[in-house]
């Protein structure tokens, strides 16, 4: 199985204090992986630096290297606006713009120029579908994303990320402002994403993990414990705190 | 002696009552005082001939319709984008050192300098030093540098108010960062940046001091912004303290305070409609 | 152009504005001072801060009595207006039928925007004939007038903010004090009030500041003579009228010393703001 993105060694401050430390892993292509961990472990600092979101705090510092197909994204020249346009993000609150539904998913193809070369009509059509969002939506295309529910707002950012054709989606915490039927769609719906897309997603769901995930990755006070087949994790922990962790015992 | 708790109550709220009632009438008197006084003088004739000038109260106001004109039309034409550009840089781009706390403390210090102060600067540069000489280009270009700070502080209030999470997913879907200031921060924060600038357009109309010592009070028509002149709020200090005109004083301010409610209104309705166009679709 | 290309001209174009916008308040600030030096050098700050003559054709320009004149005017306008304005906000937050609320509310904004020529205007027709009868001396331009004018202009400033301030206290205060069986009163003095503090002393600290910066309006009623401001009834002269009746025919030393005029108005207004400032924080 290939490595979509490795990364080696990274670590990561917020002015002195440390984030990260020598964070090491393997993401297979088409494949979930989960990050998992208590609050404030470094699991989403570390999933935001796969696309670079983290270049937007200051007075933050990286060593390490993220590779994207072997590629070193923090090598200088690289173009950062590429980078995130192959690693797409979804966020814990769904923020989608107060545009049309419409608006919200070409704004990815409008920005990056493809409009020229694509039917819009049909990228947002298919990005929709793909999100499993468009029968709910097809006919009111012109309202503003910010009416929609909680979940299909999520769905629609999903939409959104999917309509530029990235190659991985990050997911941080994507269900854990829905309601439980909400949540089940979205997990459905990644379920269906991963045959075209990687997928990276940070949970502090354990069950969820357990249901959506091929990949665990337990973190803790920003190192990453263990990395392995989610079944494994769950079943066969090598660590003891991982142990206690996903029996309740805390965080 | 010491009230119960009923009969402070009783008190206070005749008080309040007094105090609401009182500032009411005031306000009342005042708009309506100048309303009626100023709406039987105003006639078409009195709004399409220019004033006489000098000590003279004859004629009507059209040149100081079109001064006030030409004087908002170079102030904004300038003002908005040095402001809003100014803005974007501080709240978008501006590292967060000591040279960037030190550009918006100036502009937060000279937020509070009088217009007068400013004119005296306008005056001394645009009208002495640069020899525009008393004209309207003089007068709008002091009243940028009186403006400036509030439509700078304005602005990057608006901006500031949108989330960190919509520039994040403009970002994180491949935009650069000016077309994630173009197509996602600034059209969310319009109702707030349009609001600025009507308010800098209702202090333009407002504003008198700096004018006054900056674009020379002719009561001729402008025929070029190099022209002097003498906007609606400079006039109704001319007529009240040359003329015996106060009539005519009082007209002008009638038609002043109508442009201010009409901008009000504008404001709004605009921000409303903004807001309801972001909201719905 | 590739949108890169677009994304590095603008960040350079907002910079360049940014620069631009802050070096012209930067040269205004420099300007000043430059303008006032020949009248500080030649004359002595001491001798135009404490002098109390000011007769250009003589080369005497002591501005205290000009000083006085704005802060006596100042003063005065914010005892009468502060208690008013406060009171009238209490009243349109806490205290009015909604339906009046919805008329008022405008109304204050409309009155904010209202030019001060306007307001000077009023005063020069309707109120300076009534203070002359009462007083029997002069035309009524007179440091009462000029107060009186300046507490209504900053009547709406200074209610429109604090009414905001008093609405942005939270319900659940007043309803957990109300609970406890406060009077309204009681939970307006206790409760309301002191969590609105900030708010209410920014507003008096702009106020103010619009107080002392006042032109026109008052060049218009308080009769501009550089005299003490003694008498209530006789006129007086503040600092900015000062600049802006003899800046026009100025030249040479005179120009320079209404330069120092201003100066020290640019002084007095940061005292103010410090202050304002430092109540700001405190009442924190």
């Amino acid at each position: 199985m290939n490595p979509k993105i490795q990364t080696r060694e990274l670590s990561f401050y917020y002015g002195k204090v440390q984030a990260l430390n020598r964070v090491s892993l393997s993401i297979n292509e088409h494949q979930i992986t989960a990050l998992i961990g208590p609050s404030g472990c470094g699991k989403t600092t570390f999933l935001r630096l796969l696309n670079r979101m983290n270049d937007t705090i200051p007075e933050v510092r990286l060593s390490g290297e993220v590779l994207l197909d072997g590629q070193n994204i923090y090598q200088p020249g690289v173009d950062v606006v590429e980078v995130r346009q192959r690693v797409g993000m979804v966020f814990q609150q769904p923020n989608p713009f107060p545009k049309s539904i419409y608006a919200n998913v070409a704004f990815g193809p409008r920005m990056l120029g493809m409009n020229r070369q694509l039917n819009l009509d049909e990228v947002v059509e298919k990005s929709l579908r793909a999100a499993a969002l468009w029968d709910e939506v097809k006919d009111n295309l012109n309202k503003s994303g910010a009416a929609l529910s909680g979940g299909q707002q999520q769905r629609l950012c999903i939409a959104r990320v999917l309509a530029v054709e990235p190659e991985v989606i990050l997911m941080d915490e994507p269900c854990s402002a829905l309601d439980p039927l909400s949540t089940l769609k979205i997990e459905e719906l990644m379920q269906a994403l991963k045959k075209r897309y990687t997928i990276v997603i940070v949970t502090h769901n354990m069950q969820q993990a357990a249901r959506v995930s091929e990949w665990t990755g337990f973190f803790l006070l920003g190192e990453m414990l263990e990395y392995r087949s989610t079944q494994e994790l769950f079943t066969r922990p090598q660590d003891k705190r991982t142990e206690d962790y996903i029996s309740g015992r805390f965080g | 002696m010491r009230l119960s708790p009923k009969s402070t109550q009783r008190l206070s709220w005749k008080l309040i009552w007094a105090a609401g009632i009182i500032t009411v009438l005031i306000l009342v008197f005042l708009v309506s005082y100048v309303l009626t006084k100023g709406l039987a003088v105003i006639s078409p004739e009195f709004l399409l001939t220019p004033p006489e000038g000098g000590l003279s109260g004859a004629g009507g106001i059209s040149s100081c319709i079109v001064a006030t004109l030409w004087l908002i039309a170079i102030t904004m034409a300038i003002l908005t984008p040095l402001g809003i550009g100014a803005a974007i840089y501080l709240t978008e781009y501006a590292p967060d050192n000591r040279f960037t706390h030190f550009i918006r403390y100036s502009v937060e210090l000279l937020a509070g300098v009088p217009s007068i102060v400013f004119g005296l600067f306008g005056f001394a540069i645009f009208v002495l030093v640069l020899h525009f000489n008393y004209s309207i280009l003089a007068g709008a270009l002091t009243l940028i540098c009186l403006l400036l700070p509030f439509l700078v502080r304005s602005t990057e209030e608006a901006m500031r108010a949108i989330p960190l999470s919509q520039r994040e997913a403009a970002l994180a879907l491949g935009a650069t960062k000016w077309q994630t200031v173009v197509h996602v921060v600034l059209p969310a924060a319009l109702p707030g940046i349009v609001t600025g600038i009507i308010l800098c357009v209702g202090g333009a109309i407002a504003e008198s001091a700096c004018l006054y010592v900056t674009m020379g009070g002719s009561a001729a028509m402008p025929t070029s912004f190099l022209s002097g002149g003498r906007t609606l709020a400079v006039h109704v200090f001319y007529l009240a303290m040359e003329t015996n005109a106060l009539d005519k004083a009082l007209a002008t301010g009638a038609v002043l305070i109508l442009i201010i409610l009409m901008l009000n209104l504008i404001t709004k309705w605009l921000s409303r409609h903004l807001q309801a166009k972001m909201e719905g679709g | 152009m590739s949108r890169y290309f677009i994304d590095r001209i603008s960040k350079r174009g907002v910079f360049t504005l940014a620069m631009v916008a802050f070096l012209i308040l930067v040269f205004v600030a420099v300007f000043m001072l430059r303008e006032s030096l020949p009248a500080l050098s030649k004359i002595g700050l001491g001798n135009i801060l404490l002098g109390v003559k000011w007769y250009p054709s003589h080369d005497s320009f002591g501005i205290l009595t000009m000083v006085a004149g704005s802060l006596v005017v100042t003063l005065l306008a914010l005892a009468m207006a502060v208690p008013l304005a406060i009171g009238c906000a209490i009243f349109l937050a806490e205290v009015a039928p909604p339906r009046i609320r919805r008329i008022t509310r405008p109304a204050v904004e409309l009155l904010v925007g209202i030019p001060s020529v306007v307001y000077g205007l009023v005063g020069m027709i309707v109120l300076c004939p009534l203070i002359a009868r009462f007083s029997g001396i002069g035309s009524g331009s007179s440091v009462l007038a000029a107060a009186i004018v300046l507490a209504i202009m900053v009547l709406p400033t200074i209610t429109s903010i604090s009414e905001d301030s008093i609405r942005a206290v939270p319900a659940q205060y007043k309803e957990g004090a109300l609970a406890l069986g406060a009077t309204p009163w009681q939970t307006i003095r206790h409760v309301i009030l002191p969590a609105a503090h900030r708010g209410i002393i920014a507003a008096i600290v702009l106020g103010t500041g619009r107080a002392i910066g006042e032109t026109m309006a008052m060049v218009m009623v308080i009769g501009n003579s550089p005299v003490f401001p003694t008498n209530l009834f006789a006129p007086a002269r503040t600092l900015t009228g000062n600049i802006a009746v003899e800046i026009a025919a100025a030249t040479g030393l005179h120009e320079s010393a209404l330069f120092t005029t201003g100066l020290v108005l640019f002084i007095v207004i940061m005292i103010i703001n410090s202050f304002g400032l430092i109540a700001y924080r405190r009442a924190k």
